[in-house]
C-alpha cells in the first residue's frame, strides 16, 4: 500500500510518516504544492493525506487537478483550520474524508483504512484477526464461524480497536470515535469501561484468539493472544 | 425631558422672575409718576381757590365738598400756625360709582385779612386695584406671549440648529459593535458639531478595530494552536507505543495526553465562540428540536446510564426554530452536557420543551449559582476542573444571535431555560 504525506509542518510530517510505516505502508512526502503535483502527476497512489494550508497553493487546488486528471486516489484532508467551508468543498471536490488537526494517530488510522477497504475491495472486506472475523459493513462478528452477538458501540470499540491492532489507542481517541466529537469530559471516561469490560467477557466466553489490554493512565489496547 | 423643553423650562422660570421684578418696578414708578402730577394739580387749583376768594368772599363759605372739589373751614391762628401742607389717600363716596373710591386731598391753610383758613381740596384718583389688574393680565399676556415665542423658536429653530446632534445620538444608540455599520457623517458647519462628530467617528472607529483585532487574535491563535497540539499528542503517543516503557512512564505520558486533549477542547470551544460571534453560520433552516433532542440523549444515554441519572422529559412535538441547524444541535448538546457533568451520581434531569421555551433542571451541588457568573467565560465550579468553562458561553453567544432569552434559576434543582418567542 503507497500512501502519500503532503504536509508542510516538518514534525508533523515526521510523525505521520512514522506512525504509517509502522503499518508497513510505503510512505512518501511532499512538503509545497509544486513537489506535490508532480508527484500526483507522477505516480499513483493508494492513498493521499493532503494538507489545505501548503506554501505555493491550496490543497484544495490540488484536488481540482486530480479531479481533471482523473485520479482514483483515496484522499484524506488533513487541516488545521477546522471550517465546515473548507470540509464541504473538500469533500465536493472529490475527497474522500476530512480530519481536523489535531487528531488521534488511531482516528487517522481508523480513516486510512476505512479509505483503502473502499477503494480496493469496494466494501466487500472481512476483517480477519486469529479467530476472528468482522464485517464492517453488515455489522456481524464471528469467533471460529460462530456469530458473536455485540450492541453497536461494542462492535463500535471491537472494530476501532481491530483496526489499530497492537497499537495504543487512547480512551478518548476510543470516546470520540464510537460516542461522537462531542463526548469530550476527561473525568467522564469511565462509562468506557463498562462497555469494555462487557466486550472482554463475550470475547472470553466465545473463546477469541484476542485480547483488549488496559494500558494504565492511557487507554486500551488489542493483541492476539 | 428632552434639551430643548428643559432649556424652555429654565427659560420660563427665569422670565417670571423677570418680569415680576420688572413689573414691581414699573408700577411703582408709574404710581410715583401718577401721585407727582396729581399733587401739581392739586397745588395749582389751590392757587386759583386762593385767587378765587379773593374776588369772590362767598368762595370761603364752602363748607363741605358737595359740588365742588373743595371745602374752607376757619381754624384759630395758632393751629394755622404749626400747620403744613399735607397730601393723602382717602376715601370718598362717589355718587357715580355708588361706592367709596379713593382721592386724593391736599390739606392746607391760607390767610386773609388777619383771619386763617384751611383748605383742603380733592381729586380723583387711579383706583390702584384696577390699575393693578389691568398691569397684571398685559402682563400675563406678555409673559405668554413670550413663551409662545420661545416654544416656537426653540421647536423651529433650534431643533434645525440642533439636528446634527440627534442624528448622532441616534446613530449612536443603533451603533452595535460586532456589527457595526457605516453611516454617513451629515455635514454641519457649526463648529463645535464638526467637533463632535470627528471625535465619534474615531471614538467608534477605534473600538471597531479594537474588538476586530481581538477577534481575530483569538481566532488566529487558535487556529495556530492547532499544529503544535497535534504534533505533541501525536508525537506523545508515537512515545507510549514504543517498547518498553513502564507502567509509572506510561502513567506520565496519559497525564500529559490528557491534559494536552483538554487544552485541544478548550481551543476548539474558543474558536466555535469566536465563530459564533462573527455569525459565520449562516445558513439557516427551519429545526424540528424534539428529534434533535433525543438525538443528544441518545449520544449520551451511556453516560447518562452511568451516572444513574434518572431521565424525565416533557417535550411537545412539532416545536421548530429558523436557525442554523448546527448551533441548534450545538446549543441543545451544550446544555445537556452541562446538566450532565455538573448532575450528581443517582441524581435526576428533568428536560421541558414548549413552543416557546426549553428548559434543562438537574441535581447538582445544593446550592445556587451565581446568576450573573454562569454565562462567564472560564467560570467554574471548583468541583469540576475537566470541564472548558465554556458551554454555557457557547450557550448565551447561540442565543444572543439569535435573541433568544436564557435565565438561571435554581428550586430543586439548577434549571437553565430558553426562551425563543
Amino acid at each position: 500500500m503507497k500512501i502519500l504525506v503532503i504536509e508542510d509542518e516538518p514534525q508533523m510530517l515526521d510523525t505521520l510518516v512514522r506512525s504509517l510505516e509502522q503499518e508497513k505502508y510505503l510512505v512518501e512526502t511532499a512538503s509545497e504544492y509544486e513537489s506535490a503535483l508532480e508527484k500526483v502527476s507522477l505516480y499513483t497512489y493508494d492513498c493521499i493525506l493532503l494538507d489545505i494550508n501548503l506554501p505555493g497553493g491550496s490543497g484544495l487546488t490540488l484536488l481540482e487537478e486530480l479531479k481533471k486528471q482523473q485520479k482514483t486516489e483515496g484522499v484524506i484532508i488533513v487541516s488545521a483550520r477546522n471550517s465546515v467551508d473548507d470540509k464541504i468543498q473538500g469533500l465536493e471536490l472529490g475527497a474522500d474524508d476530512y480530519l481536523p488537526k489535531p487528531f488521534h494517530m488511531a482516528e487517522l488510522h481508523a480513516r486510512v483504512k476505512s479509505v483503502l477497504r473502499r477503494r480496493k475491495f469496494d466494501g466487500q472486506h472481512l476483517h480477519q484477526l486469529q479467530n476472528l472475523q468482522i464485517d464492517p459493513d453488515k455489522h456481524q462478528v464471528w469467533v471460529g464461524g460462530q456469530e458473536l452477538v455485540l450492541n453497536r458501540k461494542e462492535f463500535d470499540i471491537l472494530l476501532y480497536l481491530t483496526t489499530n491492532k497492537d497499537r495504543l489507542v487512547s480512551k478518548t481517541a476510543l470516546a470520540e470515535h464510537v460516542w461522537g466529537d462531542y463526548i469530550d469530559q476527561a473525568d467522564n471516561y469511565e462509562f468506557i469501561y463498562s462497555q469494555i469490560k462487557n466486550l472482554r467477557k463475550k470475547l472470553k466466553d466465545h473463546g477469541a484468539e484476542v485480547e483488549i489490554q488496559a494500558i494504565y493512565g492511557i487507554g486500551y489496547k488489542l493483541v492476539t493472544a | 425631558m428632552k434639551l430643548l423643553n428643559h432649556a424652555t423650562t429654565y427659560f420660563a422660570g427665569l422670565l417670571l422672575a423677570v418680569l415680576s421684578v420688572w413689573a414691581g418696578l414699573f408700577y411703582v414708578n408709574m404710581l410715583d409718576e401718577i401721585y407727582d402730577s396729581m399733587d401739581d394739580g392739586l397745588e395749582n387749583q389751590k392757587i386759583l381757590v386762593v385767587q378765587k376768594a379773593n374776588q369772590d368772599s362767598t368762595v370761603l363759605q364752602q363748607r363741605e365738598f358737595e359740588a365742588g372739589y373743595f371745602r374752607i373751614r376757619e381754624i384759630p391762628f395758632n393751629v394755622a400756625l404749626h400747620a403744613k401742607d399735607r397730601y393723602q389717600d382717602t376715601l370718598m363716596y362717589m355718587q357715580n360709582e355708588q361706592d367709596y373710591e379713593p382721592v386724593r386731598m391736599l390739606t392746607t391753610v391760607f390767610e386773609r385779612d388777619a383771619r386763617y383758613y384751611e383748605l383742603r381740596l380733592i381729586t380723583s384718583m387711579v383706583e390702584e386695584d384696577d390699575l393693578i389688574e389691568d398691569l397684571l393680565y398685559s402682563l400675563l399676556w406678555l409673559y405668554l406671549g413670550l413663551l409662545a415665542s420661545i416654544l416656537i423658536l426653540n421647536n423651529l429653530l433650534l431643533k434645525k440648529i440642533w439636528q446634527p446632534f440627534y442624528r448622532l445620538l441616534h446613530r449612536l444608540q443603533h451603533f452595535r459593535l460586532e456589527n457595526p455599520t457605516p453611516v454617513p457623517v451629515q455635514p454641519t458647519n457649526i463648529d463645535e458639531f464638526q467637533l463632535l462628530n470627528q471625535t465619534v467617528e474615531k471614538l467608534l472607529q477605534q473600538n471597531v478595530a479594537a474588538y476586530q483585532n481581538q477577534k481575530a487574535f483569538i481566532e488566529n491563535a487558535s487556529h495556530e494552536l492547532q499544529t503544535p497540539l497535534a504534533i505533541s499528542l501525536n508525537k506523545l503517543e508515537l512515545l507510549a507505543e514504543s517498547q518498553p516503557l513502564q507502567e509509572a512512564q506510561l502513567e506520565q505520558i496519559g497525564a500529559v495526553m490528557e491534559n494536552l486533549e483538554r487544552l485541544t477542547r478548550l481551543n476548539k470551544s474558543l474558536l466555535l465562540l469566536s465563530k459564533i460571534e462573527n455569525r459565520q453560520f449562516l445558513q439557516e433552516e427551519e429545526v424540528p428540536l424534539a428529534p434533535l433532542l433525543q438525538k443528544s440523549l441518545q449520544d449520551f444515554s451511556d453516560q447518562l446510564a452511568f451516572k444513574e441519572i434518572t431521565v424525565s422529559q416533557q417535550a411537545e412535538e412539532e416545536v421548530t426554530l429558523t436557525m442554523n441547524a448546527d448551533l441548534a444541535a450545538m446549543l441543545v448538546l451544550n446544555l445537556l452536557k452541562n446538566a450532565l457533568v455538573h448532575n450528581v451520581k443517582g441524581g435526576f434531569l428533568r428536560i421541558q420543551l414548549t413552543q416557546t421555551t426549553l428548559s434543562f433542571e438537574n441535581s447538582g451541588r445544593e446550592q445556587p449559582l451565581e446568576e450573573e457568573k454562569v454565562f462567564t467565560r472560564f467560570f467554574k465550579e471548583a468541583s469540576s476542573s475537566a470541564s472548558t468553562g465554556l458551554g454555557l458561553p457557547i450557550v448565551k453567544a447561540i442565543c444572543d444571535l439569535y435573541g433568544f432569552q436564557i435565565h438561571y434559576s435554581y428550586q430543586e434543582g439548577h434549571t437553565f431555560t430558553v426562551r425563543f418567542r
